[in-house]
């Protein structure tokens, strides 16, 4: 007798929930290992970890603060591997559209606020665009692998801001390498009153909805779906693969780059090097535990929110590092993968002799 | 068994290998029927048969990576059960693919020590002697400590065979092995293969599609037809012409009606000394034809032929070729697939598999090649979608749903969603490759009658068959490709199967 691997002939329909049930019980038995060996105990760690935050409104507000970059940033990864373009850049083009959107809010002034905020928007958008230009381009024209141009453009994105910082961008007052409070007219509104919940969520959703609605419902859409899960079929019926490619990499880009915008005119108001704790990173987590659907990368986003607000909490409370809900989230997207290889595999147990 | 017998020659023949009665079914298809086949010692066996006769499966089977339905392998003599790689290597089968099995930055010497290599023991100094004995043997010359990936193509083989030879292998199966070498390397191959059957008595199981091979190796021939063996024959006893007749002789199918065979209108598709230029060699040269309107023409060759370059270059696959095409008398861009669509040109590729999204559902195979038509502006237009999807099912008598995976559709109805997407808006011209390749009797009779009525419709079509039954039953005119090159025409008036079988092998 011996174990082997097999294609999955059919999917029943348990197959998927049950798979996803099991990861999740596996995240928590080994993030409880983790957990004590941090010297606390598991159980009180989740219960701050994933509890805390939904007791209080503050808290529950403060958690969809956090996953609204993730819903831009998982939207943008969602929606360049849709297309089978493999985009690790979301960190780079955020910070990419931060830099625009600064550069925005540093001119902004005597201009009305609807105007601002459309600017700064645009801003972000075209930050993200032009930083996801590069490897687009080099991809669709002479074939070079995006996981590795767009995943290299991150750094450099970040010592671009932290070059701008120290230099012509350094705060006049304070003298501190970050740049002075922006120009009120590119601030975000907030949507919530009493909490920091701003403009962005309300973009972030917008940005899912048309994403969701483009890849279903158009002809793009289509193109983009074709191209994704099999190119060369894709290529035979005469679509055009590296223009879509293109396309959607751009696209993309954008998306990444309002999630920067978002993060500086709706959050901290200002640019520091450390606007992004690795929302474009978290995005590629995101968009995979949503198995690149969309509805689901607002939901998981939501998720990852709670965990990030709780592992604060947790943390406080137990005397743990706060880097705890990043151990749960790199556990969980290891778990999820690995229960997914499931869907398409399964193991067979070979009874020796099949044949007489 | 000595070593005496074997040089002696066939008449004292004794059997290296002998299959009785081997049988092996995958689904609904039987893809080797009771093959009995006697291979001896120290003779070149060749096993002739055209795509899909089961050579490949035959072979598995005796390598250990199929296990057969019914029948057993003696191996001198003595039955054995092949049930992996690994026991048809300790009883003396060494098998070479196409695709190599070497460490590419290991050396030579490296690369044999590896297959006796245990978790702590690598003994490099006897695998050197091993190869140097065995080189001096055969009279190959191979430098030991040659990185892999410093050597060309051939010689790569040759350390595939040597490294056969050198795990005690007493037959060894050869694949296809001359696919993947240029003209020069071919003939030095073929004296490599002489050289191993005369130095050191191997038996060796030569797989190929090319006749002048065979003529020059081989010591005795079989043909496989449709899983079964048609004939075994000392080489020298038979004619080329012979061998192709054997091969593609068929049970005679129904004739499909073919309907008025209507006067040829103008040309619609027209190809000037087109070259193609890949691995080191023209896999097509200056090749030249025309197909007119309403005209079924046929290509027959041996597969390997330069058929699949064609069609791919047909396809706007290849940037890079010389030569002009023309779609109605505008000539197209190579290097474009969608120009080809744009130009009123259809195709339907040799693998449906390759050529649907087997993930997207049936009505979104459809319209692929033209969305611009269902959707405005951009918008696809869920209706008309599924009006048009409804209206193929029926029309092309698809057993499916239009909200199905393409993928979980069975080879035939596939192969119908991806016609009608091709004639669905007639083209002007097609150009359509193995058409019923894998498809069941109904299935094919179904394509066949398809492709009368889009002829007599007007378009133009262009058949890539490696079944000639099917290419002399459809076409108007039949062309003949050998390397790359037309090598003849023959009206429909005039087919005769043995003069093309004659063309098709290069006399």
């Amino acid at each position: 007798m011996k174990l082997r691997i097999a294609l999955r002939a059919n999917k029943p329909w348990w197959l998927s929930p049950v798979l996803i049930a099991i990861a999740i019980i596996f995240t928590f038995i080994i993030s409880a290992a983790m957990i004590r060996w941090a010297g606390a105990n598991p159980f009180a760690a989740f219960k701050y970890l994933l509890g805390s935050p939904l007791q209080s409104k503050f808290g529950i507000t403060e958690a969809i603060l956090s996953a609204t970059p993730l819903v831009l940033t998982g939207g943008a990864v969602a929606l360049a591997f849709r297309a089978g373009y493999w985009n690790i850049g979301a960190e780079g083009q955020l910070l990419a559209g931060a830099t625009c959107a600064t550069f925005v809010g540093l001119h902004a002034d005597g201009i009305p606020h609807w105007l601002g905020i459309f600017l700064v928007v645009i801003a972000g958008a075209f930050g993200g665009m032009l930083w996801a230009f590069v490897p687009a381009l080099l991809r669709s024209r002479l074939g070079i692998d995006e996981v590795v141009t767009t995943l290299l453009l991150n750094p450099v994105a970040l010592l671009v801001v932290t070059g701008l910082l120290n230099g012509p961008w350094r705060n006049p007052e304070t003298k501190f390498p970050e740049t002075q409070v922006l120009s009120e007219n590119i601030f975000f509104p907030r949507v919530y009153p009493g909490s920091r919940i701003h403009l962005g969520l309300i973009i972030g959703i917008v940005a899912l909805a048309i994403c969701w609605w483009v890849v279903g419902r158009t002809a793009g859409g289509l193109k983009m779906r074709a191209v994704g899960l099999a190119p060369g079929a894709a290529r035979i019926a005469g679509l055009k693969v590296e223009k879509t490619l293109f396309t959607t990499a751009l696209a993309s880009g954008a998306i990444a780059g309002i999630a920067g915008a978002g993060e500086v005119a709706g959050v901290a108001h200002q640019l520091t090097d450390g606007i992004s704790p690795g929302f474009g990173y978290t995005g590629v987590v995101v968009a995979t535990l949503a198995a690149l659907s969309f509805p689901a990368v607002l939901l998981i986003s939501f998720v990852l929110g709670i965990i990030n607000v709780g592992s604060f909490s947790a943390s406080r409370a137990l005397s743990i590092p706060s880097t705890i809900g990043e151990v749960v989230q790199a556990v969980l997207l290891t778990t999820v993968v690995s229960a997914l290889v499931f869907m398409k595999f399964r193991i067979v147990l070979d009874k020796g002799k099949r044949h007489d | 068994m000595s070593t005496a017998d074997v040089v002696t020659g066939y008449s004292v023949a004794t059997s290296a290998v002998s299959l009785n009665g081997l049988r092996k079914v995958y689904g609904d298809v039987v893809a080797v029927a009771n093959v009995d086949l006697e291979v001896r010692s120290g003779e070149i066996h060749a096993l002739l048969g055209e795509n899909g006769a089961g050579k490949t499966t035959l072979m598995r089977l005796l390598y250990g990576l199929a296990k057969p339905d019914a029948g057993s392998i003696s191996i001198d003599g003595a039955a054995v059960a092949i049930t992996s790689p690994k026991v048809a290597r300790a009883a003396g089968i060494g098998m070479v693919t196409q695709h190599f099995s070497l460490v590419k930055t290991m050396t030579v010497t490296e690369n044999l020590a590896l297959q006796d290599a245990g978790f702590f023991s690598l003994d490099l100094a006897g695998a050197r002697r091993k190869l140097l004995t065995l080189c001096e043997e055969i009279g190959l010359e191979i430098d030991p400590d040659a990185r892999i990936d410093s050597l060309p193509v051939a010689m790569q083989q040759r350390v595939e065979i040597l490294k056969a030879l050198a795990g005690g292998c007493k037959v060894l199966i050869l694949d296809e092995p001359t696919a993947v070498l240029g003209p020069q390397d071919v003939d030095s191959l073929l004296d490599v293969i002489r050289r191993l059957r005369d130095t050191i008595g191997l038996s060796v199981i030569l797989i190929t599609h090319k006749m002048h091979e065979i003529s020059q190796v081989a010591d005795r021939v079989s043909v496989l037809r449709r899983g079964e063996i048609v004939a075994t024959e000392n080489a020298s006893g038979m004619s080329i012409a012979s061998i192709t007749a054997l091969m593609v002789e068929g049970i005679q199918q129904e004739i499909v009606e073919t309907g008025e065979r209507s006067p040829q209108g103008s040309s619609v598709l027209a190809i000037k000394d087109l070259t193609v230029h890949l691995r080191g060699r023209d896999v097509i040269s200056e090749l030249n034809l025309e197909v007119s309107r309403g005209e079924i023409v046929g290509i027959a060759g041996v597969s390997g032929n330069g058929q699949s370059e064609l069609v791919q270059a047909l396809s706007g696959v290849f940037a890079h070729q010389t030569g002009e095409i023309s779609v109605d008398g505008k000539v197209v861009k190579g290097g474009s697939p969608s120009a080809f669509a744009e130009a009123g040109f259809g195709r339907l590729g040799e693998d449906r598999h390759a050529s649907s999204v087997s993930a997207l559902t049936v009505e979104e195979n459809l319209i692929l090649d033209r969305l611009h038509f269902f959707s405005k502006p951009g918008l696809l237009l869920k209706r008309k979608i599924r009006k048009f999807a409804e209206d193929s099912i029926t029309n092309f008598a698809i057993k499916a749903k239009p909200d199905q995976a393409i993928g979980t559709l069975s080879g035939g109805n596939m192969q119908k969603v991806l016609l009608a997407r091709l004639f669905g808006e007639r083209p002007l011209a097609a150009v359509v490759s193995q058409p019923t390749r894998g498809l069941d009797v109904v299935s094919t009779r179904y394509v066949r009658q398809l492709l009368m009525v889009e002829r007599n419709a007007g378009v133009g079509i262009l058949l890539v068959s490696e079944d000639l039954d099917e290419i002399l039953e459809l076409s108007d005119r039949v062309l003949v490709i050998f390397k790359g090159k037309i090598v003849g025409e023959v009206a429909r008036i005039d087919f005769d199967r043995v003069a093309i079988g004659a063309m098709m092998a290069g006399v």
